[in-house]
């Protein structure tokens, strides 16, 4: 069985245990989330990280103006986040907020691009299919951000 | 465990309107379903952001999972935005209307 990345410490810390080619990876796509949504916050795969609040156009209007701002700041800080800390092997509870919400941002981005589905994984991965080497990283951004839900939870 | 349910305390000094009923009708905030949010991450959010206990946030995660959709909180409009704007912190498919 595949060693935890991710666990919670006996002292109720986060530790955290990524080989050098898995920090690579999560830095280059913590990268890439930060640059699209600088460059490209339209991009329909990004705009699944914004949804509307509100049905009515003119209260959704007032509602971006309010706070998507707020929001698009706090995704870049979690992204920094990660790319500052991918190779420590603790996280104080503000950094491990902060990764549970940018894997799920990158788990976001990158499944609304694959049109994944609930049982997009299930039969597991057909080299085959283009989309093989997306819905692995998908995969292991899913499973990793599992350990961390799992340390984070609290028991009641 | 935080309660949202309770409606909020209204002193009543004069006769009111029918509008002024309208305005305090509470918002829901309604949680949808999405393919890519892990069930367990919607559960730990919930606890999270509205202090409900494991029980009551599964149910909520469970109810959205299998009817696609469910009420996670209400209130006045202020407290249904800020909680609308926290779930999309999160990466939840949130929304809200007047009830």
């Amino acid at each position: 069985m595949v060693e935890r990345r991710i666990e919670r410490t006996a002292g109720g810390e986060v530790a955290l245990r990524l080989p050098p080619e898995e920090q690579t990876l999560l830095l280059g796509l913590a990268h890439e989330l930060r640059s699209g949504l600088e460059t490209a916050p339209d991009d329909p795969s990004l705009r699944r990280l914004f949804p509307p609040a509100y049905d009515e156009e003119r209260d959704e209007r007032a509602y971006r103006e309010l706070a998507a701002e707020g929001l698009l700041d706090g995704r870049r800080q979690s992204l920094d986040v990660v790319a500052r800390t991918v190779g420590q092997d603790r996280l104080s509870a503000e950094e491990a907020d902060a990764w549970l919400r940018a894997l799920n941002d990158l788990r976001l981005a990158l499944g609304t691009r694959l049109d994944v589905q609930e049982d997009s994984l299930l039969d597991g991965l057909d080299p085959d299919d283009p989309a093989a080497s997306g819905l692995a990283v998908y995969a292991y951004l899913s499973w990793l951000q599992e350990q961390l839900v799992e340390a984070l939870s609290p028991a009641d | 465990m935080a309660s949202t349910l309770a409606p909020a305390e209204v002193q009543l000094e004069q006769p009111r309107g029918a509008d002024d009923f309208e305005l305090d009708r509470p918002w829901i905030v309604i949680v949808w379903n999405d393919p890519i949010n892990l069930m367990s991450y919607v559960t730990l959010v919930f606890q999270k952001l509205f202090g409900y206990s494991r029980a009551k946030a599964t149910k909520l995660m469970l109810q959205v999972h299998n009817d696609g959709k469910a009420v996670v909180s209400s209130g006045t409009r202020e407290k249904a935005e800020h909680d609308v704007s926290r779930l999309h912190a999160h990466g939840l498919w949130a929304t809200m209307r007047q009830d």
